[in-house]
């Protein structure tokens, strides 16, 4: 009896934290209509609603999210607040200089996303799960900074001139920084979720190279300076398109990375089942499993993603489909992705294949992603190099 | 056709139905999905629908025709590229037809049909006693799993109960969505396609227009009337002119479509954030529909379309409409004559004589903004207006053609002011530039003086005369002959400049001097060249002792020898200014009419709902088996699902949690 006293007692607090997490979510809505309400227009109003009702559906079944989400939330008003309308406060002000200006926030997302990578490798080969949970700490850190520069960045772009804000998921150099942040999200999620704490130094690689790529672009390149929106990008679609597509990256993303550590795992098993190695990470089957599971995320959302984009195309370009270079690789991708689920579903492929599949399939996705920029012209031709 | 042979026919194994059977099967499936995948790599690599020239320039004249012949420069209109799609889409269809009923069945059966060993005999089972009676448990059960969100039902198996459950039965309508959605897709996609086009080209009916005439000769084969069909073309209308018609594109030419209404352009207007970046490109439209009672006035702007009865009016690009132009001509040669004002326009074509040459000029551009990087700063994201410009072709009666690209106000270089004027033989070479220098009242006349100055024999005889005399003042005794030969070498060589620059004075010391000498007489013959050049500048400058000179004389001396050593690369006789302008700007529309776009909005909606629905609510199934026990029972309980099946083994412990009594709570 007493075991379900407790059970409940949990779920009494557990409904009371959801409830606490909804209530604070309806407020920050109504806040925003309140205080913004005259800017959105009714596209932008059902895009908030959407996203309330994602988060909250997220808070309640996941809830280390809640706390990120607040995180997040105090971070960017307290930086909000030190800025005071000000963007040359981002010099002039400590916490801002050397933290919360969208810029600082990213260095400091840069650096944890590193440390991750360190310490979850550290913790499998150290055998210490101390040191594998303060990689997923780090990870934590790292997508926080990562989300609240986003969001300061949101906010600096609206002061460097009225007619210029927009939401910084306009360019290479911001979908990179969004491609970090949801990689690292979805990840944390299945960590939790299928306790495979082993992987995580294995997706926090691909992270690793995408913050190295983001540094090159920055400092050599300069590519994060905020510049205004050319007239294509002036769409509310552009709230819904990007990072939905990006969900799409990075769950495509870490199915490469499982099939990685899938591939590692089973020729070590292969000559010595009882290695240390093979034992601290998860099993085949359970790497498999989540592979496939990846797939399915990334192949769902991206599909929303490819036929919202052709919605905007038929606002922007005359034309629901064009043919245009990102069009058809974003099609090539899916058809890629389309075989390999059909293959699993109904043929039972797995294993070894199927990981080696992912793999290409992340380089098929990277192609679309940033080799059609860099080498082919288009429409679509928004994050040159 | 005998009995028989019709019974052949559609029998199990004739040809029909294996052939039927072929094209629903998986391996075909996967096989189309990859092979349309790795064709549809052949569009991106190679650009589509460039002009054919472009094609046989790149390909030569071999391989441009077979590319053509397999549609490389239209792949996805390619006939082959369609029938990889059709058969996609047959062997989706097929594959839907076939798995449909069983799928509507399973989706309500709850197989309670199902036998005992069987069940036990599943992956997930777990079987237990319990003191109450099987009718009891069963009920319990039933309302238990209800709670669940399952379906049940209870059947009397023999004496025993089975209680039969199924939660997401929904799962299998995912797969209908979204394998139906491909189908519906692919057919919205090909009622806006332009297949039809095709067609009725391959009959005969219609006749793509390759040559650029105007509106009212194209002929009749190349136009298409108003209708239903499909279509997705442009046109370019000049501010207060308007157009019926819309252009469709087609391989190397393009067809005329017929519009219900008549679309004026009022004013087309471009905005610029306070970098110089542009923020919006905005057409004043009006449609004159004779359906309408007045006509409709509407702004569109990029993401903000017109929608006219089915008809889309889009903001796709801007041009010049053909702005009328204030344009000084100013020869080089001023033996060709004086300058001269031409009253143009943009798109303007026109005959000109320079001294003995006949040259047709014609007016390609204007752009009022020229918002560039400067290539000389710093920072080259920092861009800067460089103010209105014309571009303009000269084609020699040779047939050559060059272009030119001149700027309208001179542009600040490191403190000087100069006139750019950029010069290409071809549209895929870049610009190189001219740099003009401006004088003191920013104009071209000091150069052009300065120039003509050079040109005048009988001034630069004098002045290599008087430089001969400083040169030899220090000779013993003066010598004729040297001073003769002195002065006629300096004034050759002054001639060769103006003529041909740099590179004919260069060739003119490598030519004629022996190899032993040129070391040292090449320094010595630039260097006579260049103080003839200033001698002949500050001639025409206001007292003009050559040691009291400024450095703005001296900066202008330089830019303009420059300059002229350039020229001979410049290719034009005469130097184009910009004087006055009125800007007529034309708005670029895309016009579309797209009547398959809703079939496929309803497909792709299908399509996310199906994939959603496929991955997230898997079709989970229960069964308890309720023999009687004494008094009590003996539990089977089994379960199975479609998908996840590891999500399924905590699912399955729930469950059992659930339906099995705890013993301490007992």
């Amino acid at each position: 009896m007493s075991e379900t006293i407790r059970q409940n007692q949990t779920d009494s607090q557990s409904w009371l934290a959801v409830g606490a997490w909804w209530t604070l979510l309806l407020l920050a809505t109504v806040f925003i209509l309140v205080a913004y309400g005259d800017h959105l227009d009714v596209y932008e109003v059902t895009i908030l609603f959407i996203t309330g009702f994602s988060m909250a559906w997220l808070g309640k079944v996941w809830p280390p999210f809640r706390w990120h989400a607040l995180a997040v939330a105090i971070l960017s008003l307290f930086a909000l607040q030190r800025y005071g309308g000000d963007l040359s406060m981002a010099q002039q002000d400590g916490w801002l200089n050397y933290i919360l200006a969208s810029q600082s926030a990213f260095m400091w997302m840069s650096a944890f996303y590193i440390a991750a990578t360190f310490t979850y490798f550290g913790g499998l080969i150290a055998r210490s799960d101390y040191t594998q949970k303060l990689g997923s700490s780090f990870a934590w850190i790292a997508t926080t900074m990562g989300m609240t520069g986003l969001m300061v960045r949101w906010r600096e772009s609206h002061m460097l001139g009225s007619d210029i804000g927009y939401i910084p998921v306009s360019n290479l150099y911001e979908v990179f920084i969004l491609f970090c942040v949801v990689t690292a999200m979805i990840y944390l999620f299945y960590e939790r979720r299928y306790k495979t704490r082993g992987l995580g130094g294995f997706v926090m690689l691909i992270i690793t190279a995408a913050v190295m790529f983001l540094l090159w672009y920055a400092f050599d390149r300069n590519a994060h300076e905020i510049e205004p929106l050319v007239p294509a990008l002036q769409s509310y679609w552009m709230k819904i398109h990007v990072p939905t597509n990006f969900i799409g990256y990075g769950a495509f993303a870490i199915a490469a990375m499982i099939g990685v550590a899938y591939l590692l795992v089973s020729s070590r098993a292969e000559k010595n089942p009882q290695s240390h190695f093979v034992k601290s990470m998860p099993s085949l089957a359970a790497m498999d499993d989540l592979m496939h599971k990846s797939i399915a995320l990334g192949f769902a959302f991206f599909t929303v993603a490819t036929i919202l984009g052709a919605f905007w195309a038929a606002e922007a370009w005359g034309g629901y489909w064009s043919w245009d270079p990102k069009e058809t690789w974003a099609l090539i991708v899916w058809l890629n992705y389309a075989a390999w689920l059909h293959m699993r579903f109904t043929k039972g492929w797995h294993g070894r294949p199927m990981a080696w599949w992912a793999i290409v399939g992340l380089f098929i996705t990277l192609f679309a992603f940033l080799g059609v920029n860099m080498f082919l012209s288009g429409l679509h031709s928004y994050g040159g190099l | 056709m005998s009995e028989k042979s019709s019974l052949k026919f559609f029998g199990k194994n004739s040809f029909p139905r294996r052939l039927l059977r072929f094209l629903g099967t998986m391996e075909l499936a996967i096989t189309l999905l990859i092979t349309l995948a790795i064709a549809s790599v052949i569009g991106t690599v190679l650009q589509q629908n460039q002009p054919y020239t472009d094609y046989l320039i790149k390909f030569g004249p071999f391989w441009f025709e077979v590319f053509e012949s397999v549609g490389l420069y239209d792949v996805y209109s390619a006939p082959w590229f369609l029938v990889i799609l059709t058969l996609l889409v047959i062997s989706t269809a097929i594959c839907v037809t076939r798995h449909t009923p069983s799928m509507l069945k399973d989706m309500r059966n709850l197989r309670t049909q199902v036998q005992r060993k069987s069940l036990a005999s599943m992956k997930h089972n777990e079987q237990w006693a319990s003191a109450d009676a099987p009718a009891t448990l069963a009920a319990n059960f039933q309302q238990q799993l209800k709670d669940e969100g399952f379906r049940t039902r209870l059947t009397d198996r023999n004496g025993a109960l089975l209680v039969s459950a199924m939660r997401g039965g929904i799962n299998r309508l995912g797969y209908l969505l979204t394998h139906i959605a491909i189908v519906v897709i692919c057919v919205g996609g090909l009622m806006d396609g332009n297949l039809p086009l095709k067609l009725a080209e391959w009959r005969g009916q219609i006749q793509i227009e390759t040559r650029d005439l105007p509106l009212s000769q194209i002929p009749q084969e190349s136009r298409l009337a108003v209708g239903k069909q499909a279509f997705r073309g442009s046109v370019s209308i000049p501010e207060g002119r308007s157009s019926e018609v819309v252009f469709l594109p087609m391989r190397d030419g393009y067809l005329v479509q017929a519009l219900p209404f008549r679309i004026e352009l009022e004013e087309f207007r471009i905005e610029h954030y306070d970098n110089g970046q542009p923020k919006s490109f905005e057409s004043d439209l009006v449609i004159h529909d004779p359906e309408l009672d007045e006509p409709l006035r509407q702004t569109i702007a990029v993401n903000h379309p017109l929608v006219h009865k089915g008809y889309a009016i889009y903001q796709a690009s801007f041009a010049d409409g053909g702005s009328i132009l204030q344009v000084e001509a100013w020869p080089f040669d001023h033996r060709a004559g004086d300058p001269v004002m031409l009253d143009t326009k943009v798109f303007d074509n026109r005959d000109m004589r320079w001294g003995d040459r006949q040259y047709r000029l014609e007016m390609t551009n204007f752009r009022l903004f020229n918002i560039n990087p400067d290539p000389t700063d710093e920072e080259p994201r920092r861009v800067r207006n460089y103010g209105p410009s014309i571009g303009f072709i000269l084609r020699s009666h040779t047939g050559e053609a060059t272009e030119y690209e001149n700027y309208m106000f001179p542009i600040e270089r490191e403190g000087r002011r100069f006139y750019l004027s950029g010069v290409r033989g071809s549209p895929s070479e870049n610009f190189s530039y001219l740099h003009l220098p401006a004088d003191a009242n920013d104009g071209v006349e000091g150069f052009m003086e300065y120039l003509a100055r050079l040109r005048d024999r009988e001034l630069v005889g004098e002045i290599a005369q008087m430089m001969t005399r400083d040169a030899l003042a220090d000779l013993p005794e003066p010598d004729a002959n040297l001073e003769e030969s002195l002065q006629q070498t300096l004034m050759t060589l002054v001639g060769m400049f103006v003529r041909g620059g740099f590179d004919e004075v260069r060739e003119f010391v490598e030519n004629s001097l022996p190899e032993i000498e040129r070391q040292t007489l090449a320094p010595a013959y630039l260097g006579m060249l260049r103080e003839m050049l200033a001698r002949v500048y500050f001639a025409g400058v206001e007292g003009h002792e050559l040691d009291n000179t400024d450095n703005q004389n001296i900066f202008f001396l330089q830019d303009a020898v420059d300059a002229i050593g350039s020229l001979p690369r410049y290719h034009s006789p005469v130097f184009l200014m910009l004087h006055d302008y009125e800007h007529i700007q034309a708005s670029g529309l895309q016009i579309a009419r797209a009547p398959g776009q809703f079939i496929v909005y309803f497909g792709s909606v299908m399509l996310m709902a199906g994939l959603f629905i496929l991955f997230y609510l898997p079709q989970r199934r229960l069964w308890v088996w309720l023999d009687a026990e004494g008094t009590g029972s003996r539990v089977l309980l089994a379960g199975m699902t479609n998908r996840n099946p590891r999500d399924f083994d905590g699912f399955f412990d729930e469950i059992q949690q659930l339906l099995k009594p705890d013993k301490r709570e007992l």
